[in-house]
């Protein structure tokens, strides 16, 4: 049987811009997928810990407000830490092309800036799932 | 082929037996769907008022000296993430945000460094801010009397609409209640105290940026009045006495005639609402005045010279639509905050529409066209429905807490985004005529240094400052806070008066009313 995949969608930082998130929720939903919307504003600790509950394989993060250089590190940083580097982190939003490549050279796995198609983006989250370490068994 | 809209209109051509019994007033008369005035734009211009704020308030101040020298006629104050959030520069939830997508403001020394050399007694300002609207308004006040100003004469625009930042941007920080206290408080004090000054700018702007459709945007915004028109009147202000004050913001958005439709049937619908719901007899408060900026949501980060034409083509909406005020995106802002060079083009734009163009020299031109009357006559009977059901719901706050705007906003938002998935909504550039080479745009960069800055300065007015005289005007603020839950409490703009007066902070502040009137979070929902 198939097991189906987990996706923690999150949005980081202070802005409540939540509508790109929620279509993204939204959209991996629809492709079958398990998604857990956070919520707006939630720091790199809660993200990463929830990640850990509920035993997701891909994060998905949304941020407009151009503070991404402060929290993707720092949520990478935190998922090594608690030996969740298998999990792929997924970002989207106004990411400027430089920004985009440091992050990917950092460890992220994709990093969607305006215009990708929902397609696109159901079919990377699918293979970073892939990719992912099989999650812990409880 | 067209967006989808909301309004039903889906037939070959229009023509008489479109509009039976149709009758319409001429301009400047009730119930002023071809707009407020007789002469309209003959007899003046709208306000260009470009909103903007970056990085420091040092740079901000010269980014408006700059606008104002290119012949921008107002100012608007974007203000960073922290501070419409309530926080300090050097709190910790602040990280990474200070000057990111706004000035960053603090503390009265803050606001004097935004408005150095520019004077609050002449210069009209707009102010985006929600949550703490109250507090940065003090700041705002308490400049223009270090200035000299007479600030009873003072006029500007404070956003100040809490309604939709629950429903759409989400900048809260207070549960409705406390908010909707502050908010009539604003309203009351510029009634009795600063009578120029629009003390609330009721806003669908975001709720159409949140992916509403035009008439969800028209519908929420006016039933948003109604909710501060309701709490105003149990403050015990007479409605004609803060009414004339009571100004909108709306969204410029793709669909040409959809878009002039809304303007038209948003002032006849308020003019009927405040005439027949309200008794108002005061001409000034039955006229709907609007300030209008394009839709960012439009923007593309492809192919961004394109943006400068839709940029035109909402404004030019927006000006045929009757606005007072108009706000023109910069074709870069997909990727950042706008650059000067951006700014100046969105600017000129404007300019463009208003000296070149003609269509400033006869007001509502499209009037009596069958198809654009049918449109205003449809979105009309689709707000009053929505407005009928929110009534039923018990109000806007009552609708809010159950999710129903948000719900609705968010399934519209969803199948837009899935009709541009098929090709079915067509956006140049994106799903349709794309080209593989990115033109390169100089995008503004915000310099990562600010943010230290803004805290050392944070750091330095803690040690200067009276920091008991701080302590004491907090505790007054608390106090007054706590009464100001009853029914008949205080009202807070004098203790938050004397409060910045002091230098204390914007964080302080906020923290001292968290305190009191707990915090909002919304239920995270899909």
């Amino acid at each position: 049987m198939n097991v189906p995949i987990r996706v923690l969608v999150a949005k980081p930082g202070l802005d409540g811009h939540d509508r790109g998130a929620k279509i993204i929720a939204r959209a991996l939903r629809d492709a079958g997928m398990e998604v857990i919307y956070t919520g707006l504003r939630q720091t790199p600790e809660m993200i990463v810990n929830a990640a850990l509950q509920e035993d997701v394989q891909v994060i998905g993060l949304s941020i407009l407000s151009g503070a991404h250089n402060a929290i993707v590190p720092r949520v990478l940083e935190l998922l090594r830490e608690k030996e969740m580097a298998g999990v792929k982190v997924i970002v989207g939003g106004i990411i400027p092309d430089e920004d985009a490549r440091e992050l990917e050279r950092q460890g992220v796995a994709a990093v969607f800036q305006p215009g990708a198609s929902l397609e696109t983006i159901v079919s990377v989250v699918r293979q970073a799932a892939k990719d992912a370490n099989a999650p812990a068994v409880k | 082929m067209a967006p989808p809209r909301a309004t039903g209109v889906n037939q070959a051509f229009f023509g008489p037996e479109d509009l039976p019994d149709f009758a319409i007033a001429p301009p400047g008369e009730f119930p002023y769907t071809r707009g407020i005035h007789e002469t309209m734009y003959r007899g003046r211009l709208w306000t260009m008022r470009q909103f903007s704020g970056f990085s420091t308030p040092e740079e901000t101040n010269l980014r408006y000296r700059y606008l104002l020298a290119q012949g921008q006629t107002g100012l608007s104050v974007a203000f960073d993430l922290p501070t419409l959030m309530g926080y300090d520069a050097d709190q910790p939830q602040a990280r990474g945000e200070v000057g990111r997508c706004g000035a960053p403001v603090s503390s009265l020394a803050d606001m004097e460094t935004l408005f150095e050399g520019i004077p609050l007694d002449t210069v009209s300002v707009s102010m985006t801010i929600n949550s703490p609207a109250a507090v940065i308004w003090a700041m705002y006040l308490a400049v223009a009397e270090k200035q000299g100003a007479d600030i009873a004469q003072v006029s500007g625009t404070l956003q100040n609409d809490i309604l939709k930042e629950y429903i759409a941007q989400k900048e809260y920080i207070f549960p409705p209640e406390p908010s909707m206290r502050l908010a009539v408080d604003v309203i009351e004090f510029a009634t009795k105290r600063i009578p120029r000054f629009n003390p609330v700018s009721i806003s669908g702007y975001h709720i159409r940026e949140a992916g509403s459709t035009a008439l969800q945007e028209l519908a929420f915004t006016l039933r948003d009045g109604i909710e501060y028109v309701d709490r105003a009147i149990a403050r015990g202000l007479a409605v004609d006495d803060f009414a004339p004050r009571l100004s909108f913001f709306f969204n410029a958005h793709n669909d040409f005639f959809e878009e002039i439709a809304k303007y038209r049937a948003a002032r006849k619908l308020w003019a009927s609402l405040m005439r027949d719901r309200y008794g108002a007899r005061d001409e000034r408060s039955l006229k709907l005045r609007f300030h209008a900026q394009t839709a960012g949501c439009t923007l593309t980060w492809q192919q961004p010279w394109n943006n400068v034409v839709r940029t035109s083509m909402q404004a030019m909406a927006a000006v045929l639509g009757g606005a007072q005020s108009l706000h023109t995106n910069s074709l870069d802002e997909a990727w950042a905050l706008p650059s000067e060079h951006a700014a100046t083009v969105a600017l000129r734009t404007q300019q463009v529409i208003a000296y070149e163009t003609g269509v400033t020299e006869a007001p509502d031109p499209f009037g009596g066209s069958y198809y654009l009357e049918r449109l205003t006559l449809d979105l009309e009977s689709g707000a009053r429905d929505y407005i009928r059901r929110i009534d039923e719901m018990g109000g806007m706050v009552a609708a809010i807490q159950r999710g129903f705007p948000q719900g609705e906003i968010s399934r519209a938002s969803y199948e837009y985004q899935q009709s541009v998935e098929r090709g079915e909504a067509v956006v140049v550039g994106v799903n349709r005529y794309q080209t593989r080479e990115q033109e390169p745009v100089a995008t503004l960069r915000i310099d990562q240094a600010a943010e230290a800055r803004q805290i050392d300065k944070l750091r330095a007015l803690r040690k200067t400052r009276d920091n008991e005289d701080v302590e004491h005007r907090l505790d007054q603020l608390r106090r007054a806070a706590s009464s100001a839950t009853r029914e008949g409490g205080p009202n807070l703009m004098p203790p938050l008066l004397d409060a910045v007066r002091a230098y204390a902070t914007l964080g302080e502040i906020c923290d001292a009313l968290r305190e009191v009137f707990g915090t909002y979070e919304e239920r995270p929902t899909i």
